[in-house]
């Protein structure tokens, strides 16, 4: 029998206002096994872990139960406290009567009733508990960045630094992401591509960062400190090695109406092609949609010009293996379509456009040279209206319920440059509110309104109409004076909300890291572990987590990049010993287990038995590398025959806590 | 292939050209519209009302009835079309609502939204298909340049008429294509016309019917087709403008795309 103590925690008012936690301590203290039963009003707290270390001392306690908050607040917490006090930190068990109890309860009689059956639960469960003693593991110093831009690139900025090595995977044919493609960044105004650019060349200089750009992680394996991932070389059909980025082959090329992505759309490039002057690394790529070449096998101009004889019709995708010890998601956002937004008239007209197509029509490096001039005729806009909230703080199920953050300053940048550099020009912002929160943030949408005069009309945009002659106009409700506004502009600027890229969704899966509802990364802990993914050893950095600016995600890429330093900066892993074990004599062989293990755990041996009557058997059974099993409890359910157990959650504990719970 | 049909009141009088050509059009197409047997008003002046149950129940009877003759219910009137497809979706999903009517109708068999409500565009979309009607056409309409008039009432609730994107549908465009004609895309196609309030605030009235009016002529079209008779009377009565944009139903530019116009 055990000798178990019951600690009742208060959390303050958070358990005690609904909990009756002096009649749960004192109800609990009659059951079987307990010789020590209190209740505290802070039991994490420095005072409350000493009244468990106390007690297990004083009480030569063999198993302690906390009702408190839920195991993964704070199941660590207690069961350093217990090993503290000389007790094996497995004889500890959590009954959570907070989350799963005082949280969701009003009435106190029903929630005590309910915490004593809880705590009663994990008595009977404790009863069963057995010393484990957790493993260790190595660590693979080395760490994976999926997602090469401002996020991705910082966080393996900072890796390099303190001495491991990082590895850069980004889909596209450059590293940079959408910074690249903004002009200037609030709310200091200063270029993105002239604070950007020089740490994209530091990435490629830093002997401790590999990138693999134009490539996709296609799969990952493992678990934290020895990850394996699989990384797909999309052909680019240009040794690497020997382009020199000249961009000769750029020119040549004869496939000249390829739209351009870096601009948009909204203007051209060739078959092969440089996504821009700064690309990092600077190498051509051939598309294979496009290039004749490659489609038909007629041309190769790129070929013939090439000084170097970078071309390689031929070359292929490849595969790479590499090892991690942790890896950082840093997959960013895309704006949303706007097909479901079609009372704008962005599908209706060229001069109805998005703020990041804006970005790149008043870039030095865009398709208008940094001139503001209307897509349609190319004449310059006198009258311009932002529309902000485009598809964010949305309910009607069109766009998206939450803010994408971002734009209220962005807005406030283009509406305030764009008065700067044309003093001709009248300009109109759209808000439901003006959100900038932020260090220096509402000085500079002040200073908009101001000092620019930009008109900001708190009031919703109904309908933009295209006119014969080109004029956009822009009907929309002034909220303040209660006016219908009917304003004729020559380009309206939408703030698409912003949505975390395609490619989350199925890296989420492949990482078993888990998402909101809206394709974000969950971190672990919401205030407490914001860049950690709930699942060990996977980081989170940037938009994929968020929506975010350009400062907050550059500390949150370097505050990934310090949790991920702290962990490859360990030799070895303390391993979870709650794991799977085979009874050897129980197991048919069947290999039902081996099929559902996600972690390859599970291996089949033939081995010698003495059987009833005297004579040796070779049977095949089935045994699990505890190193990699990561005690999901698959095997166990899976296992006809009842061989496969999970240490800490064996079937008989499972029982004895069904068993306590319908106990009357 | 034959259809029950729901015509409505307008169609009977002032509307009667959307109900002929029509019909003369579905022949050539090789369907049928059967008029359902001692049809009622389906309650259109009075579908705003959210509690008034008795003002539906003249459209649960025409669905209940067409149920009864296994067949989808064909209707054209967008007020109809409309008011139809609402009273079907609260017979099938708003409990209350159907338990109310079934216990006002007194059926052998409950109602509960089993019939499939079409508008005449759905069918010609959907059943007959525009690739077919394209090549049913006699009189191909090349050059004629037709702007389409959604109104508010043939897409709008989205969720519930299930028809096409109220705020960029592309059904009468294409259909219009089908008929060898140019669509002009105006942004005032899906607005309002005004013509619900035109009792209440004609200036308000005559200023949407106006906008949209001027819009499609702004936009060069010879024509202006639509299925709603009341936004077909608003914009010939009450919109003050120079231009001299005639307005149709889209069955009479069917019928004479099909060589039955007579």
């Amino acid at each position: 029998m055990q000798r178990i103590g019951v600690f009742v925690c208060w959390c303050g008012s958070n358990i005690a206002g609904t909990v009756d936690v002096a009649a749960v301590a004192e109800a609990l203290s009659h059951e079987p096994g307990v010789v020590y039963s209190t209740n505290y009003q802070y039991m994490c707290s420095e005072a409350g872990q000493n009244i468990i270390k106390d007690a297990i001392k004083e009480q030569q306690l063999t198993g302690v139960v906390i009702c408190s908050c839920s195991p993964r607040m704070h199941e660590a917490t207690f069961r350093k406290t217990a090993a503290a006090a000389g007790l094996n930190p497995y004889m500890v068990e959590i009954a959570n009567i907070r989350e799963q109890c005082s949280w969701i309860h009003k009435d106190m009689p029903t929630a005590t009733e309910k915490a004593i059956i809880l705590g009663r639960a994990a008595i009977a469960k404790v009863q069963l508990n057995a010393p484990l003693i957790a493993g260790e593991s190595p660590v693979t110093k080395r760490a994976l960045v999926i997602g090469g831009g401002i996020a991705g690139i910082q966080t393996a900025l900072d890796i390099a630094e303190a001495g491991f090595e990082v590895d850069i995977v980004e889909k596209q044919p450059t590293i940079g992401g959408k910074m690249t493609q903004l002009d200037k960044t609030f709310p200091t105004l200063d270029c993105a591509a002239c604070i950007l650019t020089p740490k994209m060349v530091d990435c490629a200089q830093n002997e401790n960062i590999n990138i693999f750009a134009y490539s996709e992680v296609q799969e990952v394996k493992g678990f934290v400190g020895n990850f394996t991932a699989k990384i797909k070389k999309k052909a680019r059909f240009v040794d690497p090695n020997k382009c020199t980025g000249c961009g000769e082959c750029t020119e040549k090329c004869p496939m000249k109406k390829i739209p351009n992505e870096f601009n948009l759309g909204m203007d051209n490039r060739r078959a092969i092609y440089i996504p821009f002057a700064q690309a990092v690394p600077k190498i051509a790529t051939i598309d294979p949609d496009h290039c004749n070449m490659l489609k038909n096998g007629k041309c190769g101009l790129c070929a013939k010009v090439c000084g170097a004889g970078a071309i390689d019709y031929k070359q292929k995708d490849e595969i790479v293996e590499r090892q991690y010890g942790a890896i950082v998601v840093a997959t960013g956002y895309n704006p949303i379509k706007l097909d479901k937004f079609d009372e704008f008239g962005y599908s209706l007209s060229p001069d109805v456009v998005t703020s990041l197509e804006f970005e790149r029509l008043t870039n030095a490096a865009g398709p208008t040279s940094g001139t503001l001039l209307r897509p349609s005729d190319g004449k310059h806009p006198h009258t311009l209206v932002f529309v902000q909230c485009v598809g964010s703080r949305d309910t009607s199920g069109c766009g998206k319920p939450y803010c994408s953050k971002i734009c209220c300053m962005y807005t406030a940048k283009h509406a305030m440059l764009v008065r700067e550099k044309y003093p001709d020009t009248e300009v109109y912002v759209f808000y439901i509110d003006v959100r900038t929160p932020g260090k220096n943030f509402d000085e500079f949408y002040r200073r908009a309104v101001e000092e620019y005069g930009v008109h900001y009309i708190k009031g919703m945009v109904g309908k933009v109409a295209p006119r014969a002659d080109g004029k956009l106009m822009v009907q929309a409700s002034d909220l303040i004076s209660n006016e219908q506004l009917h304003i004729e502009a020559d380009m309206v600027v939408l703030a698409a909300a912003i949505e975390p890229d395609k490619t989350a969704r199925s890296l989420g899966t492949m990482l078993t890291a888990s998402m909101d509802t809206n394709d974000f990364f969950t971190e672990a802990h919401p205030k407490l572990r914001p860049v950690e993914s709930p699942t060990a050893g996977i980081f989170l950095s940037g938009v994929c987590q968020g929506p975010k600016d350009i400062p907050e995600t550059v500390s949150q890429a370097s505050a990934a990049a310090a949790k991920v330093i702290g962990l490859l900066a360990k030799n070895k892993l303390t391993g979870n010993p709650c794991v799977a074990t085979s009874d050897e004599m129980m197991c048919n062989g069947c290999s039902s287990c081996e099929k559902v293990c996600p972690y390859g755990a599970i291996t089949y041996q033939d081995k010698e038995f003495r059987m009833p009557d005297r004579t040796v058997a070779i049977r095949r059974v089935a045994s699990v590398n505890e190193a990699v099993c990561q005690g999901c409890g698959a095997c166990t359910v899976a296992c006809p025959s009842g061989a496969m157990d999970l240490k800490g959650f064996s079937n008989s504990q499972i029982m004895a806590e069904v068993d306590a719970i319908c106990k009357m | 292939m034959i259809f029950s049909y729901y015509p409505g009141c307008t169609l009977k009088n002032k509307a009667q050209d959307l109900d002929r050509y029509a019909r003369l059009s579905a022949e050539a197409l090789g369907f049928t519209l059967e008029e359902l047997d001692e049809w009622q008003c389906c309650g259109g002046a009075y579908s705003m009302a959210k509690d008034e149950i008795a003002s539906k129940l003249s459209s649960v009877r025409a669905l209940n009835s067409a149920k009864a003759q296994g067949r989808d219910l064909v209707t054209l009137c967008s007020a109809c079309h409309n008011v139809l497809k609402q009273a079907n979706a609260d017979m099938a999903g708003d409990a209350e609502f159907s338990l109310h009517a079934n216990n006002y109708m007194q059926l052998d068999e409950p109602y509960h939204g089993e019939t499939k409500v079409l508008h005449y565009l759905e069918v010609l979309r959907d059943v007959v298909g525009f690739d077919a009607l394209k090549a049913a056409v006699k009189n191909p309409l090349t050059g004629k340049k037709v702007a389409s008039y959604y109104g508010c009432l043939l897409l709008r609730p989205g969720k519930v008429m299930q028809m096409d994107n109220p705020e960029n549908p592309q059904i009468m465009e294409d259909f219009i294509r089908a008929l060898g004609a140019t669509p002009v895309l105006y942004p005032y196609r899906n607005e309002c016309c005004g013509g619900y309030i035109a009792m209440e605030d004609p200036a308000l009235a005559q200023k949407k019917s106006t906008a949209v009016m001027e819009s499609a002529a702004d936009m060069q079209a010879d024509c202006m087709v639509t299925a709603c008779p009341l936004c077909l009377y608003n914009l010939q009565k009450n919109a003050v403008t120079n231009s001299q944009v005639p307005v149709l139903y889209f069955t009479e530019l069917l019928a004479e795309a099909l060589g039955v116009k007579g």
